[in-house]
């Protein structure tokens, strides 16, 4: 199972590198609502026009795979300490690992249907 | 009412202005795991340790309390225990010091019990080991040249680096005041990390591959930095920076000098 992990500082860089960049998108993703008709914010058109300016659907993806890279993680160290053992352990790893690439396939699909690039 | 409830009314009673009541953890593992407390009427001056009264207990009371113990003055760490819900070495904390007329000493936690206050160093020994306490240094100059004595001199500077935490006593305390080892026993705990960093600051060591023994998922980066440790180390050291300085290291972040 080893050869396929990388160094647990690796991991950390990652996550805080991750953790800091998810900040900022979030911050330009919430100071958005600032340049837009707050009344509009939820409208269905409203939302999809959003989605149709490819700044902005690419600002939401790097949100997806951020906050998805940094959750899974740390989701996989509370479990980690919750319990020891080898196949709690790789079971863990390999877990989250899907769970992560299945929300953000999810994800990235609702956001290019949304866009208007799937049809 | 039965025995047990008649002794400890026995000991309130009995509470003095230089008497108080120890209250003792009691259990033998290798019989059974019925855990109990004791409580013993001690008199005390204002200079009394809690092990003096442990001490007294034992000698006046009963004999068969366990209880590690060594130097008497925070040298050797062998009597760590909790007393009063805090993790403490009992020749080093004076009675007088503490609040209330009962003392109560239990084991330490995040170590298994022997019996009574007398807990399994083992494992904490175990994670000490493992980051290679000691110098590496490839290349030892034997004294054929002029510089031998000069081979391992340090600046001021240079030790200042990793001084405090070679105060360390290997007591124990930090380990079982750390949350995370409470939940995951492969963490290496704060006494063994902080080593690591003592050794990896030294100038005179060469060993480069340190880090790699707590780089792993239940290594240096599971500290929480509740800073626990530092607060209950006896000697002034601070694990809880040098695992923060260790990982600045390993994030490359800070980098050593030339060794």
């Amino acid at each position: 199972m080893n050869r396929f992990t990388l160094k647990e500082s690796m991991i950390m860089k990652i996550h805080y590198v991750t953790g800091l960049a998810a900040m900022l998108v979030v911050a330009i993703h919430i100071l958005m609502r600032l340049i837009s008709p707050y009344n509009l914010t939820l409208q269905y058109d409203h939302v999809i026009l959003n989605y149709h300016n490819l700044l902005y659907a690419a600002v939401l993806e790097s949100i997806l795979v951020l906050i998805s890279i940094h959750g899974f993680n740390g989701l996989r160290i509370i479990l980690l300490e919750l319990r020891q053992g080898m196949y709690w352990e790789n079971g863990v790893i390999v877990a989250t690992i899907v769970a992560m690439i299945a929300v953000v396939l999810y994800g990235t699909r609702t956001i290019i249907i949304a866009s208007g690039l799937g049809l | 009412m039965d025995s047990e409830t008649e002794n400890i009314t026995k000991t309130k009673s009995s509470i003095g202005r230089r008497k108080i009541a120890l209250k003792i953890f009691r259990t033998n593992t290798a019989k059974s795991n019925k855990t109990y407390f004791d409580s013993y009427v001690i008199p005390i001056q204002p200079w009394t340790t809690v092990l003096d009264g442990l001490l007294y207990a034992k000698s006046y009371a009963d004999s068969s309390i366990g209880i590690r113990y060594s130097c008497r003055m925070a040298s050797c760490g062998s009597c760590g225990m909790k007393i009063n819900g805090v993790p403490r070495l009992a020749c080093y904390t004076k009675i007088s010091d503490l609040e209330g007329f009962e003392v109560v000493c239990e084991p330490l936690p995040n170590f298994p019990i022997i019996r009574d206050l007398v807990t399994d160093f083992g494992q904490f020994f175990s994670h000490h080991k493992s980051v290679n306490p000691y110098l590496i240094k490839k290349h030892i100059d034997r004294g054929e040249s002029a510089e031998l004595s000069q081979s391992h001199c340090q600046s001021p500077e240079e030790v200042e680096k990793y001084l405090q935490f070679s105060y360390c006593i290997k007591c124990g305390l930090c380990y079982s005041a750390c949350p995370t080892v409470a939940t995951d026993v492969k963490f290496p705990g704060p006494q063994a990390l902080s080593q690591l960093y003592r050794y990896y600051a030294d100038s005179r060591d060469t060993g480069r591959d340190r880090l790699a023994t707590v780089d792993n998922r239940h290594g240096i980066w599971r500290c929480h930095f509740a800073g626990s440790c530092s607060r209950v180390c006896p000697k002034g050291v601070d694990p809880a920076l040098g695992i923060q300085l260790l990982r600045s290291y390993m994030l490359g972040i800070s980098k050593n000098q030339p060794k």
